[in-house]
This record gives structure tokens, sequence and C-alpha cells, in this order.
């Protein structure tokens, strides 16, 4: 401005920094009176104005230790003014709340809730309430975190009213007061299971037949099953057998006790099991009960005792099966030794009877021998007898006068029926020596019969009998010993005239195709035989009359020697009779013999 | 056959220990036409066989010095007897006589008790077969 300037005139109180500087914009070279006053009257109020601006200044910040220590605190902590507008965080709040320019979205988003959770729960209840819960979300993790937020205003005496705040992570104490809770659930039902399982057990052990004890490592009972119990524990009821019972409960413990002592004690320090037999005392009765009682030591973890647990077992069975298996025992080795004496005294007896089948043998060989010789030295003289008869008979020596002839014939018909005799021992001789061979051949049946009657003829005509023979149509021929068949039909025949008086003799012969056999029968009307004495007359030397008084003589050999030749020939002899009512012996034997 | 002339009847060799059985053999030969010798043993039938040479020998096998089968044997395997049929006589019928009267060379075989006729029919009966063999 021409001629004019400008005047700057500091404002504030005197010999102070100035608060402010007052420019006027002069006309002229004066300064007008006015600027004084103003400069007067303004100076001091804004140096004021200006001294409380320094005092309270709009943010103010702590100074760096102390921020250094609230950063040090482990919980968050904050200070907002009342609307909860974020004045200052350490740096856990910072995590929390603060996203810088270059956070991700996700951090961003998660600070901008966490802002606004923060800022409605210090909202709520105003300042009144200074403890609270609130969830925040932790923005690194996205989980919820629970905080319990306390806040403290703090009023500053001039300046605005600032919030402190500090959170205080809930999360990790409710997990644990969750965990908390679940293990003492879990607790309670392992308590219940537990005592569950302890009734369990004591049932499993009462079950048990065999008395149970479970002592600690003192020896004190513990724990007793039922059986065990009904040996050592002292009777509930009153009377219950009384004081016997008390004293063989209490002589059945002090035995007990003795036998842990086997376990106990530092000197057993090494035992771990002890087993041996005790006899108790059954309470009620007073029997004796033999058991075995096995002791076990229960060890914990570290190896020490915890206790014992016995384990009783009842040998009454076992001891009476041992008896009884003792007594099978005595009584089987009496019976093998019963056995072995009958066993040597059957060996003695079989050696006799040994000696004396052989001393038989000899004896049958001497008697068959005596009986050759017997019967050569006969047959010799007879020979001589039968051959002069004989030849006086031809008249070799002369004609003879009839009574001589008479004579002779009769000494003839002696000499023969004694060498009939002789021939029919002889026989008997032969066959029991087994000398009496087979000589098997094809031959008819009724050219045997024809011969045999051929042969009988004189006898039958002496006999005025009638005799006829039948012979069945078809009847084959066999093959078997003829003069074995022809010796015993002879002999059948002349037994049958022998003993028949008036009536006939019928001979028949049949072929039975079934049984591949030949019968030939001979049929008699004569004196018949009772039962009784039908088998005898087949034995050696029988006869159905042996007095000597008997009207029929021979020697009882004939059947005899007719039923060993049958068997021979493979077949036997029958008989059909009864006393005064005739008999009819029958030859049966199979039309082709085995060679034997 | 007893009007036969001595030289032409048979001659037969009647050996046997037992005398009576041995005449009475002999005597009912003769009897019948025919010649006879007589031995009282094996030794004695084979000097008399040898000496005599008979057309039909009856020899009892139980003999005293020499049974008869083994008299039989020797016979049999001379040149000069072994055609003569020796006809076998035994008391002994326990054994089985025949089967070795048969081995020892013997032609026939009789049981004793034997009857002069039927000793005298078997002693024709060899004669005619040894007739029948030359006649051949």
């Amino acid at each position: 401005m021409p001629g004019g300037g400008l005047l700057a005139v500091p404002l504030g109180r005197s010999g102070a920094p100035a608060a402010a500087l007052l420019v006027v914009g002069l006309p002229g070279p004066s300064v007008p009176d006015d600027v004084a006053w103003v400069a007067s009257c303004a100076g001091p109020p804004m140096a004021r104005q200006l001294a409380s601006d320094a005092r309270a200044p709009r943010r103010p910040e702590p100074d760096r230790l102390l921020r250094r220590v609230i950063n040090a605190v482990s919980d968050p902590v904050l200070l907002t003014d009342t609307e909860g507008t974020l004045l200052f965080a350490n740096a856990r709040a910072e995590g929390l709340l603060v996203a810088g320019p270059d956070a991700s979205p996700g951090r961003t988003r998660a600070v901008e809730l966490n802002q606004r959770l923060f800022r409605e729960t210090l909202a709520q209840g105003g300042m009144s309430v200074n403890r609270r819960e609130m969830s925040l979300v932790d923005p690194l993790e996205g989980m919820d975190l629970l905080f319990e937020l306390a806040t403290t205003p703090v009023l500053a005496p001039d300046g605005p009213s600032v919030v402190v705040s500090v959170l205080r992570n809930l999360t990790d104490l409710g997990r644990a007061t969750q965990a908390l809770g679940e293990s003492y659930r879990q607790l309670r039902a392992t308590e219940r299971e537990a005592r569950s399982e302890r009734h369990r057990l004591d049932r499993v052990l009462d079950s048990v037949a065999d008395p149970i004890i479970l002592t600690d490592p003192a020896g004190g009972m513990v724990m007793m099953n039922d059986p065990a119990e009904r040996l050592f524990a002292w009777p509930h009821e009153e009377g219950n057998g009384g004081e016997a019972t008390l004293r063989r409960v209490r002589s059945n413990d002090a035995l007990f006790a003795s036998f842990l002592a086997n376990l106990l004690g530092p000197v057993n320090a090494g035992v771990s099991r002890w087993k041996s037999q005790l006899t108790l005392d059954d309470p009620d009765t007073g029997a004796p009960v033999p058991m075995e009682a096995m002791a076990n030591k229960v060890l914990g973890d570290g190896g020490e005792l915890t206790g014992i647990v016995t384990v009783f077992h009842d040998r009454t069975e076992v001891l009476e099966r041992a008896r009884l298996l003792e007594r099978v025992k005595e009584v089987s080795s009496e019976l093998e030794a019963r056995v072995q004496s009958a066993t040597a005294e059957l060996a003695e007896q079989n050696e006799k009877l040994r000696r004396q089948a052989i001393q038989l043998e000899q004896a049958s060989a001497a008697k068959s021998q005596f009986l050759a010789n017997m019967s050569h030295e006969f047959r010799t003289p007879l020979n001589a007898i039968l051959g002069y008869t004989n030849m006086l008979l031809q008249g070799v020596s002369g004609e003879m006068t009839p009574p001589q002839r008479r004579n002779l014939t009769r000494i003839d018909s002696n000499g023969r029926h004694l060498l009939e005799v002789i021939n029919e021992i002889l026989d008997i001789t032969r066959i029991e020596a087994g000398r009496m061979p087979l000589h098997l051949s094809d031959f008819g049946i009724p050219e045997l019969l024809q011969e045999v009657m051929a042969e009988m003829d004189p006898i039958i005509a002496r006999s005025k009998l009638t005799v006829d023979t039948r012979l069945d149509e078809g009847l084959p021929g066999v093959w078997s010993d003829r003069q074995k068949v022809k010796q015993i039909v002879l002999n059948l025949l002349s037994n049958a005239l022998k003993f028949t008086h008036e009536g006939g003799v019928h001979v028949a012969a049949e072929y039975q195709n079934a049984t591949g056999t030949v019968a030939i029968s001979v049929k008699d009307t004569g004196i018949g035989i009772d039962v009784s004495n039908q088998e005898k007359i087949f034995e050696d030397f029988q006869q159905v009359d042996s007095s000597p008084t008997r009207a029929y003589g021979g020697t009882g050999l004939g059947l005899s020697i007719c039923r060993r030749l049958a068997a021979m020939l493979g077949g036997r002899v029958s008989l059909q009779s009864a006393p005064g009512q005739g008999s009819t012996f029958t030859l049966h034997f199979p039309r082709r013999a085995r060679r034997t | 056959m007893t009007n036969t002339p001595e030289k032409t009847k048979p001659l037969v060799l009647v050996v046997d220990d037992y005398q009576d059985a041995r005449e009475m053999y002999a005597e009912y030969l003769e009897f019948s036409g025919f010649r006879v010798a007589e031995a009282k043993n094996g030794q004695e039938a084979l000097d008399k066989a040898f000496e005599l040479v008979p057309d039909v020998i009856l020899m009892d096998l139980s003999l005293p010095v020499m049974d008869g089968w083994e008299a039989t044997r020797r016979l049999k395997g001379d040149a000069r007897t072994k055609a003569i049929p020796v006809v076998a006589l035994t008391g002994h019928a326990l054994k089985g006589h025949s089967e070795d009267a048969n081995e020892a060379g013997c032609d026939a075989y009789v049981t004793k008790p034997c009857l002069p006729d039927a000793l005298v029919d078997q002693v024709k009966k060899m004669i005619a077969r040894r007739e029948a063999a030359s006649a051949r």
C-alpha cells in the first residue's frame, strides 16, 4: 500500500511467548490507538486459550515406556473414547481390532466385525457396568473367542474422557470348564461303572464255589466271597451253631493266618505264591474239610505288594476219588493175582492134561497094538481050526457019518462066530487107530442090497421071517466106500434078524434130493428098544441087556462099528423104536462122499 | 486031478511058520491035485524056491529069520524066480499090508483066516493067469 504498511502486533501475556499475531493494514505512517486496545483486550484470552490447548492435547499419547509396558500385557488392552472409537491398542488388541492398510480382505472384515461387536458391547449398560462378556472372532483362525471385558472410564481433569478396556480371554477357561464338567461326568460314569463292575465282580466271586479271599499286604481281610465267608467269617445270626461255630471259624482264621505268613514280611519278599494243604473245619458241622490253598501276591505297577489273593479248593472229592482209585487198584491187583494163580493152576492142569493125553494116546496105541497082536494070535489057530473043519467037511480025510458031519458043522459055525467077534474088535481098533482107509468108488445101491441079501440068505432062510426090499425109483448111483456101506447094511440086517422072532424085516432105500443123501433103512417087527437105551446101544461093548443071564449074544460092537463107519462116510445111523413095536435103523450118507 | 501024473502036477511052495496052517494048506493042496513044498521062514523059502522053482508061492508075511516081504522082494529081484506068482498070506489085518505086499512084488493078497478051498481057488487063478501069459 502506498505510504502505508502492515503492522504485526504479538498478542498474549507479557513476558510470555506470543499466542497470536494481530496484523493490521495501516493507511499511513501512524498507528491508530485502537490497535493497542484491541491488542490488550484480545491478547490475554488468546494466551489463556493457547495455554489450555497446550495442556490437553486432542490425542494424548502415553510415553514410550508406558506403551511398552502395556504392550507386554498378555491380555488385549484398549483405550477408546466413550463411543468406542479406538484411541490406542496394545499389540494383543491390535491383533484383534486393527487392520493395517495392507491387511487381507478377510482380516479387514474380521477386524471390522470385531470393532462393531466391541462398540456394541461397550455401549450396553454404559459406564455403569464394567464387566461383561463378549465374543470376538480370531482374525487369523476365524474361531470364536470369548472374552471378559473390563472397562474403566478415565476422566481427565480437562480434556475428553477416555475408557480403558481390558479383554480377558475366556475361551480356554470356557473350554477348561467344559472339559472339567465332562471329566466330572466321566468320573461319575466311571465310578458308576466301577461300582457295577465291583458288584459284578462280587457276584462272580460269590458264584465261584471255591472260597476266595483278598488280603491286604499286612494280611488283613479285604474281601471274601460267600463260600469263603462260610468258613472264615463270623456268623451273622446268633445261635447259628453257637460257641462251637465261633470256635471253628476262629480256628480256620488262625490256620489261614499262619498259611498267609508264608507270603508276608520281608523274609518272604521273593516268594510270589504259596500252595499248601489245609484241613479246615466246617463251621456248622465240624466235619473236616480238606482244602488246597493257593495264595498269589498281587503286585502294583511299581512291583510293590498290594494284596494277596487266596483261592481254596475243596479236596474232599479228589481225596475220595483217589481213595476209590486206590481201592480199585487194590482190588484189581488182587484180581490180577487171583487170575495169575488161576492161570498158573490152569497151566499146571493143562500140563497134567497134556501128559494124561499123551499117556492116554500111548495107552490107546498100546491097546490097539495089543488087540492087533491078540487078533493075530487068535486068527492063526482059528485059521487052522476052520481050515481043518472045512477040509473034513469036504471029505479030504474020507467020508464022515452024519453025526460027525453035524458036529463038525457046529465046530465050523462056532469058529466062524468067533472069527466074527475077532473081526469086530479088529474093526474098532482099526477105526480108532485111524487105520481104516476110505476106498471111494462109484456103485449102485440095488446091486449092493442084492449082494447083502445073498450073503444073508442062509440066515434069512433059517429065520422064517419075511424079508423084503423096496427101492426108491430113480435111486442114483453113489460115490462112496462100497465095502463100508455094505458092512453097515449087513450089520443092521443081521441085528434085525437076531432080535425079531416073528413078522418081517423090510429094507428100503431112498434118495433125498434136498440134502443129497441116500437113506437105507432096515425096519423090523422085533422086540424094540426103550428110548432110555436108544443111545446106549451105539456105544462100545453095550447091549440093552448086559447081564450074565442076557437072552441075546454078541459083542455089543456091531452098532458102534456101524456108527463109526457111517461117520467116516460123512453120514450117520438113526434109530426109531419103541419096546414091542419094532425098530427102524437108518443109514444116512451123502451120495457123493467128500474125500478126507 | 488026483489022477494027473506026479511030474505034470504044478508045484506050490507053502511058506508059513505056523506048522498046523502050513500042513493044513499042504494037505489040502495035495488033496486038490498039487505038489507041495514047505518052508518055515523067508530064508528057507528062498532056498527052496531057487532049488525047486515052484509054479506058485504062498507066502506068509510075518516070518522069522526073514519076513515075507523081504523074501518076496528077493524072489522078484532074481531072474530065476521073478516070474513065479507070489500070493501073500497074512493074519495081520491092522496095517495096510496089502499095499506093502504089492510093493514087495506080491501078485495076490489073501487075508487069514482063509479057508483051504478059497486058497486053492486063488492058486488055480494064479496058474491060469500065468499059463495065459506064457501062451501069448
